[in-house]
Parts: structure tokens; sequence; C-alpha cells
């Protein structure tokens, strides 16, 4: 704590400039890129039909995953910090699995269970496609996102105990009214946080998305899908800049509705 | 009232509760007294729906509710650390209850009003429980808990987290507001202090079972047991019986019940002085109380040997016995 006032700013600088130097100036590059030729060839660029697919379809995702795995993972929370099971600890380390496999991996999975040769391949010649298809990418994006909310709300649940929801018990309060006005505004950073953390994954989530996907424009190519292909495939340089600005205006649409809901919740 | 019929609760080999029965009088104000782990809080919590004896019934008001939620018991709970609820004011706080049973907001903001005033609180409506010393926290919980009415009141050490002297006033305040509101209530506590101050009966616990019953003056004046005795206050054996340190006499004359002590120091302790004795023979280590006038009459001096008498000495002998009670 006694820090000299010297080694105080000298260290503050230094982490400033290594966030400089590893976000800003990336992101700040990417911006100048797509701007470069002028505001009406990045609109082209994001107004192509394969652009305006691909963020349909990248909302879509978004719009799916995020409240299943709010919802399970508060769910899972709970379990984990006020349930007693047998198997509990074995539930924890499973929890964790998503992020320990590589995302390419998972969608290997997917495809080797979800597959026409697959265990549940049987969907297939019944006509309902998961692979090389929504259900696929959905579940492959749940997959890697599994364990944001879980693990942001699982420590807030822990600190508070469960003294508050026991107290609004013998005021008479159902477990569902315990819930809604006792818990959920009690974990609501936790799960707030949790839900950006699944956002900002979901949109980056390349990996596993391409391998369940193969990224067929028009259909199965997400935001992510896109970048990478104008980059590698069509060297469209200018292009991928485009559609990489645009999914962090996604992003940072969603953060925005985020913060707005938020607030909202707060004054109900 | 409150009635607990042989009640059981056991953690593992850990007998929380042991077959303990209970009654609890309409109206009057019980503390459960014992050691941690003796059962207290357990027990509370039962009564409560917080914990779900392995045996035994639970009723409150001629309801069995022994099987039923604590939503469903008609109880007010006060929690040791208060469990405020710590995104609501204390408006909300206090009016929580009351909205779950759906009255009109008329009826429940001149409820809250009322209640805030009650204890001490007219005023701090919009701040947070943050914002709230901790004595300030333990009332607002109490106004939680009887803003619904309940037939009876729980409070599991509830100044147990707060400093000496707001404990003492909180304590003179609860029992007004007992006077006052006539709700039958149970006070879990380990203090003896607390429980003789602010309870019109006691129940002394033991290792999850009921030492003895009965208005704090019974209980000091006739323990069932060494061990109520003891937990009640401090005890010295003097030839194999139990004595109140303010039950011996000192004196400077032998006589034939005297037994002769050594005394190791003089304490000043302002209204009493304490004499710190060593029995001469088996060298057992006791304490007398005396008034200031006698033992400025004495004039003890550490290292002298004096006679100690027991005035008034119990039937019981030898310490804690607790394995000895039927």
């Amino acid at each position: 704590m006694s820090t000299s006032t010297r080694a105080r700013i000298s260290l503050r600088t230094l982490a400033l400039a290594y966030l400089l130097l590893v976000v800003l100036i990336p992101i700040s590059m990417i911006a100048y890129r797509t701007f470069e030729p002028g505001f009406g060839a990045f609109w082209a660029s994001i107004t192509t039909p394969a652009a305006i697919s691909a963020l349909q379809l990248t909302v879509l995702i978004l719009a799916i995953v995020v409240p299943l795995n709010a919802v399970f993972g508060v769910a899972l929370a709970l379990a984990l910090v006020r349930g007693h099971f047998p198997g509990k600890r074995w539930v924890h380390a499973v929890i964790d699995l998503p992020f320990a496999l590589s995302p390419v991996v998972v969608g290997v999975s997917l495809v080797l269970l979800w597959g026409a040769h697959g265990w549940f391949g049987g969907l297939e010649s019944m006509g309902i496609h998961v692979i090389y298809a929504l259900p696929g990418m959905v579940l492959a994006t749940i997959f890697v996102t599994l364990p944001f909310v879980t693990r942001e709300v699982e420590p807030v649940l822990r600190e508070i105990g469960s003294e508050q929801e026991q107290a609004a018990a013998t005021l008479g309060a159902s477990a569902g009214q315990t819930f809604r006005k006792i818990t959920l505004p009690a974990i609501r950073w936790g799960l707030t946080y949790g839900v950006v953390l699944t956002v900002a994954r979901a949109l980056g989530e390349f990996g596993a998305v391409s391998v369940v996907s193969l990224g067929f424009a028009g259909q199965t190519q997400t935001l992510t899908l896109l970048v990478n292909t104008r980059y590698s495939a069509d060297h469209n340089i200018s292009g991928a800049y485009a559609a990489a600005t645009l999914l962090m205006l996604v992003a940072l649409a969603v953060l925005a509705l985020l913060t707005v809901v938020d607030r909202k919740r707060r004054t109900l | 009232m409150i009635t607990v019929t042989g009640a059981s609760k056991r953690y593992g080999e850990f007998a929380a509760l042991d077959d303990v029965s209970l009654e609890v009088p309409a109206g009057s104000l019980t503390a459960l007294l014992g050691p941690s782990g003796s059962g207290k809080s357990t027990l509370l919590r039962a009564i409560a729906g917080l914990e779900h004896p392995d045996s035994g019934t639970v009723t409150i008001a001629g309801q069995d509710v022994t099987g039923a939620p604590p939503q469903h018991r008609d109880i007010g709970f006060v929690f040791q650390h208060y469990a405020a609820f710590k995104h609501m004011s204390v408006r909300d706080n206090v009016a929580f209850g009351l909205r779950i049973r759906k009255r009109p907001k008329r009826e429940i903001a001149s409820r809250v009003d009322e209640l805030l005033g009650i204890v001490g609180l007219a005023g701090f409506q919009d701040r947070r429980p943050a914002q709230l010393s901790g004595g300030q926290r333990q009332r607002m919980a109490l106004a939680r808990a009887l803003a619904v009415d309940p037939q009876v009141l729980l409070l599991d050490e509830p100044f147990g987290a707060l400093d000496a002297i707001v404990r003492a006033d909180l304590r003179r305040w609860l029992h007004r507001l007992h006077a006052e509101v006539h709700v039958t209530t149970v006070l879990v506590t380990h203090d003896q202090e607390e429980a003789m101050d602010v309870a019109d009966r006691i129940a002394v616990l033991h290792n999850g079972r009921i030492e003895q019953v009965g208005s704090p003056q019974d209980l000091y004046d006739r323990p069932a047991n060494g061990f109520v005795m003891s937990f009640l206050g401090p005890v010295a054996t003097v030839n194999g019986s139990l004595v109140r340190p303010h039950d011996l006499r000192i004196q400077r004359e032998r006589s034939a019940e005297a037994v002769a002590a050594r005394v190791e120091r003089v304490v000043h302790l302002g209204f009493e002085v304490r004499v710190d004795l060593h029995a001469v023979d088996g060298g057992a280590a006791m304490s007398a109380q005396l008034t200031r006038e006698t033992a400025a009459t004495l004039g003890l001096r550490s290292g002298e040997t004096v006679a100690v008498i027991p005035v008034r000495r119990s039937e019981l002998t030898d310490l804690p016995v607790p394995a000895a009670v039927a």
C-alpha cells in the first residue's frame, strides 16, 4: 500500500499501454479500414444478401441461445449452491468442460452424434436436419457458452446465503415469489455479466459452429463465418472489415439493450 | 400456545434434538437457553418450519403444523444476522409480508408507518438496510416480522451480533414491546443474563434435551441439576455440594461446618467484592461474593486463612451431571 507516487504512475501507464496495444489499436484498425473506402462502400458491403442473411442468422441464434442459457444457467447455479444431491462434484466438473474442450472438437462430436450416420441420425432420415442447419448451430453455441451464466451467478448466490430467502418464506412468500422478489434482484449483476459473456462468446463462436454448419452463404453462415469467408476465401478484405464492424455493432446493440432492460427492472 | 411433542433431529451421528417436548403458553416470552450445539436453534427452526424434525409434532395455536411449510405457520421470524432484504428500502422490507398477502395499498402504508414508529424507526422509510446500524436493522427486522400479525414471534439470537450497550438497550425495548403487543414469543439465546432479563419463562437445553423449564427465579433458586445451576450463574463446590458465591460467608472464627481456605486474591468489582479462595485441604478453587460493607469490615488480605461457611447450599452435589437427569 505504500507504493511511491512514481511507481504508481508508471504501473498505471504500463497497464494502459498494454490495453492500448492488445485491444484498442486492433479495434481502431478495423474501424479505420472499414470506413477507409467511404461509408457508401461499407453500407453496400453489409447489405449484400449474404450479409443480411448472416446478420439475421446471428441474431436468431442469440435470441434462442441467450434465454435458454440464462434460465438453465440460473437453475443449475441454484441446484449447485442450494441443492443437495448425489454427484454434485461431478456436475461441477462437467459444467467447466466446455471451457476445456476445443470448439472444433465440440463441433465434430455434434456431427458424430446428430449427423446422418450418428446415434441420432434417424432424425435426418425423418427430414429433421440438425447438422448443417440451425439446430446444430444452436446446439454448438449453447455448448460453448454453457458455463458463463452458472459460473457468474454461483458465487453471488453463495455470498448472499439463504437467510433472506428463509425470511421471505416465513413472511408467507411462495418459492416463486421468493425467487422473483428476493433471489433474482440479488443475483442481478452476476446474471447480467453472465449474459454479456454469453452474448460475446455466442457472437464470436467460430470453431464449433463452422464444423456443424460449413457456413453456406445465405443459409448457415453467421457473421463471424462471413468475416472469415470474405477474408480468407473471397479475398474481399474491405468486405471482411465491414462485416467485422457490423459484428461489433451487434455486440454494442445487445449491450445497450441489456442496460436498458436492467434499468427498467430496477425501477419496477 | 406452541406445543412441541417428542421432537428428534439427527445430523448423522449428532443428535441436535433428542426427544424434546415443550409447551410455550400463549402470550408468554419464553427463552430457549443453552450453550452452542445444545439444540436451541434447531428447536426454534423446527417450530418455524425451517427445519424438519425426524420425528415428533409441532402445534401452533391448536393447529398441527408438523408438515406445514413456514409460509403456512403464521409466524414471525427474526434472524441473528437480520436477513434484511438488501435491495429494498426499509419501507419495502416491512411491507413485504403484507404485499404477499395482497392487502390494500393504503392499509399497508399506514401499518408500515405505525410499526416503524413502534420500533423507533419513524422517518427511516426510504433508507436502505445498508444505511442502518446493526441495532436499527434488527428493529427493522422485528417490525417486518410483526407486520403480518403473526400468532407467534420467533427470535433466533436476535441480539447476538450487536455490541453490549445496544444489546442491553434492545433487551429492555423487547421486554416493553412484548408487554404491549403480547404476542407469544420464543427467544433463543446462549446468554443467561439475557434470558433472565427478558423472558418470563426459560427452558434450559443441553445436548439436544431440555434440562428444565421454569421461571427465571425458579431455575436460579431450584435448579434441577448441576448443569442448570452452573449455566445460570457462577457456582462453587464446598464439601462436595454446590453453592452460589453470594451464599458463602467468610469469617475468621473456626466452626464445625466451616471449610478452611486461603485467600488468593480480593477483587473490588465496584458494587461487590469477589474473593478468590483455595480450600486448604484438597485445594479446590472457589470464589465468594461479598458486599462492600462486609468486605470492609473483614479487611481480608491475600495469603491469610479464613473459615468459609455455605449459608444456603443446594441439595445438588457435584458439577455437570446432565447424564443423571431423567
